[in-house]
């Protein structure tokens, strides 16, 4: 089976995010850079389905030179080659004009399964995997929390409001990775030394047959206008009388000042 | 690098797969290590279902590029040391013993049919094996010992006691190392051989998740296929240490960090006087040093780390790595207990539990004495710590 996972480079999620002068923008100095943990999910399922069934997984990226990194992690972790979208012009970019250089790495190559973490952690649109899937043409499983491969069919699990639902489609497909699909493993220290023979591949937007505009900023339909830090934690408030009176003066509190009930 | 103390930005000078080791051993230590270990030290077990796991990612004899090894260099071999110590000193001990006492012999000085016997399960986990070279009476004098070897016919006859010994009660097999009438010579011995006990040693305050024994040999008939056929006299077990101290330079640097980031945010969060206690000066003052010998530790061991990597080191700089930087941080864990105040006595935080450990890390492996003895041989040409010899 000729398997492709799709990742992303994002800040480590205990990072102290600090907003740049131009207002909407992060601060990349300092950053610890990860693999979105929900691609985490997506890269195990990937290397699980090719161990299990054969095949190849190729892993793909787009983003800066540092993304690099986040690729020889799945390598590591077993992925067989990577492709990378490295070029200035696709800085900058949505959910859209993400989508829409990743579909043509998808044309190009014809998987058939793919994979998507739900969400890259970061800017957390939930939008990719599903973007790629409809400008592709084919079917796609979000957030999938168990996977089913039958001959050309797959069944995918998805958490519902109140419940679970059972939903099937045809190969290719894409399935998006919920946490409970899988418990990632480590890239192993024999992996690591081995991802370092294994190919990597450089893409820029004309490989892809895209022009400059088509992608990054300039390809997208949405752009940022500002960035705001949550408001500052407030000093708490202790109650420190017997449980009867402390119940009473927290309802209060919840009803009067924080107005949640 | 999550949770790397890099004052001097490091982390620039690892490369790519160095940079990954790191991240895979720093979060093994974190969810695998940092939530059990505390508890196995109070209960002063070791955690042995971890073996197998640190196996299967490869931290055994992970810088043999053969029989299963990952093909690491020092450096990358040094970060695992950094973390798994940064988890506890007992589970890098471990990893040193197998690593630099146990696969390291085998393959340098053992024979094919050794090393297809026995390299393939030390690294994967699956045999656990030991180093028998100190005695109850020799410690820093090891060409004392009096552990016989006695040849008859293809066999060897060993009699002796060994002491001192991690990992004794829970290996498969021992390096053991004896006097023969042609010097000092290794033999695998294996667990199941007649004569072969190891009595574990107990009520230890220090390296409690760690197994420490006696090597009690009866009459062990060893075949003379189990000799090592590469190593004949007492530099050959004098080797292994020089891997085993280097491995324990780089360890010291993850409980100094450890306690380092401990104290740090202890001292962030302790409120005395209306403030943090981080806003006084004698607590700054402390951090402001355990940070800076922290820092120098962590040059010393890349700079040797990447000279063993062009085979360029010497026995000596192992010495002052191994001396320096177990020095520094004990230093670095009793100074963090005293921040923590009251709360520095406690298994609730790694402080205490790492000062313990590093009174072991101290003694073990060469003492601080004996290195230092080792550098003032280096600088003056005269031999101090044996008075009878010229």
């Amino acid at each position: 089976m000729n398997i492709m996972v799709f990742i992303k480079q994002v800040p480590d999620t205990e990072t102290k995010i600090k907003i740049a002068d131009d207002g909407k923008s992060i601060v990349e100095d300092g950053i610890n850079w990860i693999v979105s943990p929900y691609d985490e999910f997506a890269i195990e399922e990937a290397v699980k389905t090719k161990e299990n069934l054969g095949g190849e997984v190729t892993v793909v990226t787009m983003g800066p030179k540092r993304a690099e990194s986040a690729l020889r992690t799945a390598l590591a972790m077993g992925c067989d080659k990577a492709i990378h979208l490295e070029d200035d012009a696709f800085e900058g970019a949505d959910a859209y004009s993400t989508a829409k250089a990743l579909a043509k790495v998808i044309e190009k190559h014809n998987p058939d399964l793919i994979f998507f973490g739900k969400q890259g952690v970061g800017n957390d649109n939930t939008q990719v995997g599903q973007l790629v899937a409809e400008m592709v043409g084919i079917g796609h499983i979000g957030t999938c929390i168990k996977l089913e491969i039958d001959g050309d069919t797959i069944r995918g699990e998805r958490e519902i409001e109140g419940g679970r639902e059972t939903v099937e489609t045809k190969l290719p497909a894409i399935v998006t990775a919920q946490r409970g699909l899988n418990e990632p493993r480590y890239p192993n220290l024999r992996g690591i030394m081995k991802a370092k023979k294994k190919p990597l591949e450089k893409l820029t937007p004309a490989d892809l047959g895209l022009s400059a505009d088509e992608v990054g900023l300039a390809g997208a339909k949405t752009v940022y206008l500002s960035l705001e830090l949550p408001p500052a934690r407030q000093a708490g408030k202790k109650i420190e009388v017997e449980p009867e009176v402390a119940a009473k003066e927290i309802v209060e509190f919840l009803k009067n000042e924080a107005k949640v009930l | 690098m999550k949770d790397f103390v890099d004052f001097l930005n490091i982390n620039a000078l690892f490369t790519d797969e160095e940079r990954l080791v790191y991240q895979t051993v720093h979060d093994f230590v974190e969810k695998e290590v940092k939530p059990i270990i505390a508890d196995y030290f109070e209960k002063g077990e070791f955690p042995l279902h971890l073996v197998k796991t640190m196996g299967g990612l490869g931290f055994l004899g992970s810088t043999l590029n053969e029989y299963g090894g990952a093909g690491l260099s020092n450096v990358a071999y040094g970060l695992i040391n950094q973390e798994l110590e940064r988890g506890d000193s007992g589970l890098r001990s471990f990893v040193s013993v197998q690593s630099s006492l146990v696969i390291y012999p085998i393959y340098t000085f053992g024979s094919e049919r050794q090393k297809e016997k026995y390299l393939p399960g030390l690294i994967s986990g699956d045999l656990i094996g030991c180093f028998g070279l100190t005695e109850p009476d020799y410690g820093s004098n090891p060409g004392g010992m009096k552990t016989r070897a006695v040849k008859k016919g293809d066999r060897w006859i060993l009699n002796g006691t060994k002491m001192w010994i991690t990992n004794s009660s829970i290996s498969d097999i021992a390096i053991i190392w004896a006097k023969t009438d042609d010097g000092i010579q290794g033999f695998i011995v294996e667990r199941g051989m007649q004569g072969f006990s190891t009595p574990e040693i107990k009520h230890k305050l220090s390296l409690r998740a760690s197994v420490t024994g006696e090597i009690v040999l009866e009459d062990v008939e060893v075949p003379e296929e189990n000799r090592l056929p590469g190593a004949k006299g007492l530099k050959y077990p004098l080797m292994c240490l020089t891997q085993a101290r280097y491995g324990i330079g780089w360890g010291a640097i993850g409980s100094a960090m450890d306690c380092y980031t401990t104290a740090v945010s202890y001292a962030n969060e302790r409120v005395q006087f209306d403030v943090p206690i981080a806003r006084f000066q004698l607590v700054q003052k402390k951090l402001a040093d355990m940070l800076t010998e922290l820092t120098k530790a962590q040059l010393l061991a890349f700079h040797v780390g990447r000279l063993k990597d062009k085979g360029e080191h010497t026995h000596q700089m192992i010495s002052m790595l191994k001396m320096n930087n177990v020095r520094i941080a004990l230093n670095i864990a009793r100074t963090a207990r005293d921040i923590l105040g009251a709360n520095g006595i406690s298994l609730e935080y790694p402080v205490i539990r790492h000062m313990v450990n590093l009174e072991s890390v101290k003694t073990y492996e060469g003492t601080e004495d004996i290195h230092t003895l080792v550098l003032g041989q280096y600088i003056t040409g005269f031999q101090a710590f044996n008075p009878f010899k010229k």
